[in-house]
């Protein structure tokens, strides 16, 4: 067998694989051709600093990887690594593998930095992290650019009840880096049977304090934010400004209708849940975002335009709740609200889903958008938030009691 | 025969049953059928005016009917009619 030396290698290679300057790498990036950028490097090396929009596959891991993102073998791939010889090298392995359109950056990332150009230095994951996370970043929807995602991410529960336990415990275990809490309720014994948020020794506690001590003890990485007051139309906005989504476990109907209305105020995705007896609600109120490219859905307006009035429903306070109901609700919406946060999937946007616990069925409707809805539709007359008692039937309350939040 | 799905709160009307069979030309007619073998029914579905409450939607297969022909839309045989009203679970927000 003929041996070669590692000249003679490189030379074979430089042979082999044409190579591309830095310069011209940047201005094929800037006019948006579809060219796929690989660092090759070892992650120590990629976390100090990487050419933005560069795919990070270690070149132990290049041919196993590559098809992931770029399975056209005629697809023009750079590989880059710090100095322009380890890229030959992976770039061969490319061609063998048929991709056809192959290059490697002359000089490598060093090359880049010195020719003045910018680069990122990205947020990643400790080291604890990585364990704490590795079935998420397994999947490569998710991967440890989604997990810094759900690390960035501030989610809002309205409510630590039925919906709001499984729902905070779940997000809180996936890493959603800040999750708000809102209600002001303290844990009673008959709140045990579905809220898991809650133990024996909370009775009496406020369920925000209870709740933050569960979360806390869940993740650590998770910032807690509890907001121990009612929500009212006083201070939904300033609460809910501060998040990115909203999920709503709230109980009572002006409770919901001001949180649809401030969540579409201010452009704020909510995740909507109800349940009752042995049935469950779930959908996605997605307000249009323009700036972001975003066509939304139906709000709770456009699908519920007025309140059933006072006593014509029965609540689960009189009628009860399969404790268990509350803990697929409140998961499928915590699933809901990790895909708007990735941006993966189908959101259940536009759709309401049903679930009958007794003959166990999840049927899928479609929910359109009402063109006369008072909030979203063409001509919107509700503008500002009104008091939602009133609207919903209740007499007219003391301050403190509007919009008051008492939870599943 | 149309399928009715009932919800939870009527299923006290229908003796408990989660779906109904029955048979009518389209919504209106279908709610009259439900009645008539379940009195009380068309009471918790319809306002004054005759015209579905406000606060429940009515479907028949996965879509809504007042995107269709409201209580005229059609009803064949083996439809789906799903009865879905609001639910805020928990406690009465009077309390």
């Amino acid at each position: 067998m003929n041996t070669i030396n590692r000249d003679q290698l490189l030379e074979r290679a430089r042979r082999e694989v044409p190579e591309i300057s830095p310069q011209e790498v940047k201005a094929q990036l800037d006019s948006n051709l579809p060219v796929t950028l690989v660092d090759v490097r070892e992650r120590e090396e990629f976390i100090q600093g990487h050419v933005p929009g560069a795919i990070f596959i270690p070149r132990g891991y290049l041919e196993l990887q590559i098809e992931q993102y770029q399975p056209d073998r005629n697809a023009p791939v750079v590989v880059y690594c710090a100095g322009g010889v380890r890229s030959l090298l992976a770039a061969r392995n490319l061609k063998e593998m048929g991709y056809t359109n192959v290059r490697s950056m002359i000089g490598g990332f060093n090359g880049w930095k010195n020719a003045g150009l910018k680069f990122t230095v990205p947020r990643v994951l400790t080291e604890d992290q990585r364990l704490r996370y590795s079935r998420h970043t397994l999947l490569k929807e998710v991967g440890e650019a989604g997990q810094i995602k759900l690390l960035e991410a501030k989610v809002l529960l309205i409510g630590a009840g039925g919906l709001g336990s499984p729902a905070a415990m779940y997000l809180a275990a996936a890493g959603v880096g800040t999750l708000g809490i809102v209600d002001f309720d303290v844990v009673d014994v008959s709140n045990l049977q579905r809220q898991l948020l809650h133990g024996n020794k909370d009775v009496g506690r406020p369920k925000v304090e209870s709740a933050a001590d569960r979360i806390r003890d869940i993740n650590p990485d998770v910032k807690v934010t509890p907001h121990n007051t009612p929500l009212t139309s006083d201070n939904a906005l300033e609460i809910i400004r501060q998040y990115d989504i909203v999920l709503n476990g709230s109980d009572n109907f002006p409770t919901r209708y001001l949180v649809n209305d401030a969540c579409h105020m201010l452009g704020k995705p909510l995740v909507d849940g109800s349940i009752f007896m042995f049935e469950g609600q779930a959908t996605v109120y997605l307000p249009d975002s323009p700036e972001h490219g975003i066509v939304g859905g139906p709000c709770y307006r456009c699908l519920y335009p007025e309140p059933p009035a006072p006593g014509e429903v029965p609540s689960c306070a009189e009628a009860g709740v399969l404790g268990v109901l509350p803990g697929i609700v409140g998961s499928i919406q915590a699933i809901e609200a990790i895909k708007l946060i990735l941006g993966i999937g189908e959101p259940l946007v536009g759709k309401l889903l049903l679930i009958d616990t007794l003959d166990m069925s999840f049927r899928t409707l479609k929910v359109q958008r009402d063109p006369n809805c008072p909030l979203c539709g063409e001509h919107p007359t509700v503008t500002e938030l009104i008091d939602y008692d009133q609207f919903c039937g209740f007499p007219a309350r003391e301050h403190a009691a509007t919009g008051e939040l008492v939870v599943a | 025969m149309a399928t009715v799905y009932v919800p939870t709160p009527l299923r006290r009307l229908t003796g408990g049953q989660a779906k109904v069979e029955v048979t009518g030309e389209d919504i209106g007619t279908v709610i009259q059928a439900i009645d008539a073998q379940y009195p009380g029914v068309a009471d918790r579905l319809l306002d004054d005016d005759g015209n579905i409450k406000r606060f429940i939607n009515v479907f028949v297969n996965d879509a809504e009917i007042r995107g269709l022909q409201g209580m005229h839309t059609p009803v064949k045989a083996n439809d789906k009619v799903s009865i879905v009203p609001a639910m805020a679970g928990g406690r009465e927000a009077t309390e």
